[in-house]
């Protein structure tokens, strides 16, 4: 993927929140198609990270480049509103970007079968599990068909089952839309499988101390996770991630 | 297109399915167990009151506490009385619901105006509070004052008494909105409209019915109050208590006194059915709640 255009450029940001340091001299670059993983202990700017790559905030200082404005953000919560059903959830994001219904209809049905909650259109969140509510939450992301995916813990709140499904439909569906995303975790496990580079970083001041690249093709087996080749590489990562915090 | 064969995670739905709906006959053993123990203590509470009037009350004092089933014949029994409380309770009722709609508009309007913007809100919530804390009855003559002994000043008390629940639960409701779906928003470019009335304002829903019921309820302890206090034109449920007081008619006095309790009860209860009716479906407070 090398020589690939960026995506999304960071060079030299800083981001302060008055006296807090949330990011300083942080560098970062991701290509078209390319899906980059973020770990760190709490509190090192990984939502800032986000936050600033989406335009909710402006860094204070370096620079932040985006080749395109279609981002879809998956929060860790599923954020869905409780009032709407699920295809009502889904449908939100063509409401405000002023999609025309019958196409609204046509992407609703085809993103809720993606996610497999066809069944489950017209439940109110409240009915539905855990896994399924981040699955609408992913459904609604995925109606404008972003070409940048940010996720913050999107499934840091589910069990272990739940996680691990999550993981792998995320999976299969990059390997249907290939976006390219940035996805904070705190689970190296789901980094190494996911991603196609895991970025360590530490607090005080948020920056970015060390990068792995994943050598696994897509789409990735399940089963690699229980390869020895995973296996070292999750170790890595994860011993990086302990000297960082 | 399906992406994965896995088993879908249906079994806590259905779980959850089967606890909301029910057969009938759960539904009926549903309704006894909510009525039946109420039911109870109002027998008990009758009890109690024959116990007073016949063995507490010596024959010479019973016409303090007349019982029961004499309330019922010389308050609801005798036709010009039973059309004099009614006439009363229509009056109320009409005191107290325009009172409501107009703390309603009001209140609103304050509460929206304050989820707008943090220093409108800063300007506002103490005079809110305020408006609280200011005992009705030192206001009551200033306003028969100004607006006369009419229906207009009876409206007014209504209105200054139902207004801070409204306005506190309407701007809790307004500003409880989750931050991710602010931010979502905000990433879609929404306008200020956009957000109140597709995110603000159906977050508030549930908020703004316990304000609705908890005014209502205020409401017409005000138009009670109030007519109490301004006894111009006919008489509403507070002139009648009023008179029958003092002219001794205690059958009459406890039949009054029986349609004002009513009179909130059902009221209460229609707003807390307004509620569950349209914002039963999704939110768990008023889906849970059983009556009243
Ligand atoms: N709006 C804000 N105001 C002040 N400090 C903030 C704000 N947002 C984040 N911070 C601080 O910036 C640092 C990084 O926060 P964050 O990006 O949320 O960390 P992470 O997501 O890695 O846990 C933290 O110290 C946090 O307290
Ligand atoms: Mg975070």
């Amino acid at each position: 993927m090398a020589g690939a255009e960026s995506v999304i450029t960071f060079r030299e940001t800083q981001m302060r929140f008055g006296r807090v340091r949330a990011l300083e001299q942080f560098d970062l670059d991701v290509r078209r198609g390319e899906f980059v993983a973020l770990v760190g202990p709490s509190g090192c700017g990984k939502s800032t990270v986000l936050r600033l790559a989406s335009g909710l905030i402006d860094a204070t200082g370096g620079t932040m480049d985006r080749a395109t404005d279609n981002v879809g953000y998956v929060f860790q919560d599923a954020t869905l509103m409780p009032w709407r059903t699920v295809r009502e959830n889904v449908e939100l994001l063509g409401e405000l970007e002023g999609m025309d219904k019958a196409e609204r209809k046509r992407k609703t049905d085809e993103v809720l079968s993606l996610v497999r909650l066809t069944e489950f259109e017209d439940h109110y969140p409240r009915t539905l599990s855990g896994g399924m509510k981040m699955r609408a939450s992913l459904a609604r992301s995925l109606l404008l068909d972003p070409e940048l995916f940010l996720f913050d813990e999107p499934f840091g709140a589910l069990d272990q089952i739940s996680r691990a499904r999550l993981n792998e439909e995320l999976m299969a569906l990059f390997g249907v839309k290939r976006f390219s995303s940035v996805f904070v975790t705190h689970s190296v496990d789901e980094a190494t499988f996911l991603a196609t580079r895991v970025f360590v970083m530490c607090a005080r001041p948020g920056r970015i101390v060390e990068e792995f690249r994943v050598p696994f093709d897509y789409p990735r087996d399940p089963a690699i996770r229980y390869s020895t080749e995973f296996s070292k590489l999750a170790g890595a990562i994860a011993e990086a991630l302990r000297e960082a915090s | 297109m399906t992406l994965h064969a896995g088993v879908p995670e249906t079994q806590e739905i259905f779980e959850e399915e089967f606890t909301d709906t029910g057969t009938w006959r759960e539904g009926a053993m549903t309704t006894m167990k909510n009525s039946v123990p109420p039911l109870l203590v109002f027998l008990v509470f009758l009890g109690f009151w024959y116990l007073m009037t016949y063995l507490v009350l010596d024959p010479g004092r019973r016409w303090l506490l007349p019982p029961p089933h004499e309330v019922v014949t010389e308050g609801f029994l005798v036709w010009d009385t039973f059309l004099e409380i009614m006439e009363g309770l229509w009056l109320s009722t009409k005191v107290a619901l325009m009172g409501l709609a107009i703390a309603w508009v009001i209140g609103s309007t304050m509460a929206l105006m304050m989820s707008q913007a943090k220093w409108i809100e800063r300007s506002l919530y103490p005079w809110a509070v305020a408006s609280q804390t200011v005992p009705i009855l030192a206001l009551v003559p200033i306003i028969g004052f100004w607006f006369g002994f009419g229906v207009t000043s009876r409206v007014i008390v209504c209105v200054i008494i139902s207004l801070f629940p409204i306005v506190i639960n309407t701007l809790t409701g307004l500003l409880s909105a989750d931050r991710g779906l602010h931010a979502l928003l905000s990433l879609h470019g929404a306008s200020r409209w956009t957000r109140a009335t597709k995110l603000q304002i159906p977050a508030a829903l549930p908020h703004i019915f316990t304000g609705l019921r908890t005014a209502a309820g205020l409401s017409v302890i005000g138009a009670i109050v109030g007519d109490f206090f301004f006894g111009r034109g006919k008489p509403g449920l507070g002139l009648l208590l009023d008179k029958y007081a003092s002219r001794l008619q205690s059958e009459e006095l406890l039949a009054t006194v029986f349609v004002a309790c009513m009179l909130g009860i059902v009221v209460f209860w229609g707003f807390g059915a307004m509620g569950r009716r349209i914002v039963g479906a999704w939110d768990p407070y008023w889906a849970g709640e059983q009556d009243a």
